[in-house]
């Protein structure tokens, strides 16, 4: 309900609302080398950690881990009704990671998201939509690896960019 | 929290070593199209200001931007590779306050900002961030770390 002395209308509608604290459907990936390796090249971290084996196991890992932000490969799943975007374009405000453990190649990581916060702001871009989601990462023991709290920032008219909903 | 470190090899950087106002070594990063197109391809994030130019600049971008997610991972990897195998990562927390292209010069920078130690574990707290080829951090962020300790202690 919008309050008489509310000077613009809010995008931040009751059915945009119903979505804090909606989980998303879980999502298992494998960790699988080559995609930590991949991950490791396209950010271009050289630490062998993440791809020469001998070294990793000789190590207090034992084996083989995945980068600090290789959580970010791992998409969570969509929510169980589909996202009202109001936005056409996106902007990533930030992450922070909280590491329990470190994930190694050949575990398996389940990911569910929810939106703990959605705020607006008004600045140069317009209207702008602040969604903050909480991002879980459970591993095959059912142990919490690491959580990731993401800002996503979309804003603007005109034809959706791809991808804009998906963060 | 799995924080100790039960391997055999030498620690690279010691708790006891550590003091603030310590600066980690800089990480320089200077990215092109491609390495934001690879980044795309190994992160999944297909949002296109990062590799079309017409939508960045319908986006309002002057031409296509660096993946924030990619400026973080920069960050992890001065923080890890300063800590070694035989630190942890236990925090990181990245903000982007402005946008960066590729195509330019990006700097990596952190500074020791706190040392304790809590549970016999030593903990280290670090401000970190990016700067651009202009001397502006873009993207500010900070994180904890536990290295092993060499004394004992309380």
């Amino acid at each position: 309900m919008r309050t008489p002395e509310a000077p613009n209308e809010t995008v931040i509608t009751e059915e945009l609302q119903s979505f804090i604290g909606l989980e998303s459907v879980a999502s298992t990936y494998d960790i699988e080398r080559h995609a930590v390796e991949r991950f490791a090249a396209a950010i271009g971290d050289p630490n062998p950690l993440y791809s020469d084996r001998t070294f990793a196991e000789s190590t207090s890992y034992e084996g083989l881990i995945t980068p600090p932000t290789f959580f970010r490969s791992l998409l969570p799943g969509s929510y169980p009704k589909p996202y009202p975007e109001p936005f056409a374009h996106i902007l990533d405000g930030g992450s922070k990671y909280r590491y329990n453990e470190p994930v190694r190649v050949g575990d398996q990581i389940t990911v569910i998201r929810k939106i703990t916060d959605l705020f607006e702001k008004h600045g140069r871009m317009g209207t702008m939509l602040f969604k903050v989601s909480e991002i879980s990462y459970t591993n095959q023991e059912g142990r919490l690896v690491a959580t990731q709290t993401s800002t996503t920032i979309t804003y603007g008219t005109g034809e959706k960019d791809s991808g804009v909903g998906d963060h | 929290m799995a924080t100790t470190n039960s391997g055999t090899e030498t620690p690279m950087l010691w708790f006891d070593d550590v003091a603030i106002g310590d600066e980690l070594p800089e990480v320089v990063k200077n990215s092109d199209t491609k390495q934001l197109v690879m980044y795309a391809g190994a992160s999944q994030d297909f949002v296109a200001i990062h590799y079309d130019q017409n939508v960045a600049q319908e986006a309002g971008h002057p031409k296509v931007i660096i993946h924030g997610a990619l400026k973080s991972a920069w960050l992890g990897e001065l923080v890890t590779s300063w800590i070694g195998s035989t630190g942890r990562l236990l925090e990181l927390d990245v903000q982007y306050r402005a946008i960066d292209f590729p195509g330019t010069s990006a700097t990596c920078f952190g500074k020791v900002t706190d040392t304790r130690i809590e549970d016999g574990v030593g903990l280290v707290e670090v401000e970190i961030g990016l700067r651009n080829s202009e001397g502006a951090t873009t993207t500010p962020g900070r994180a904890l770390v536990s290295l092993p300790t060499q004394t004992t202690n309380s």
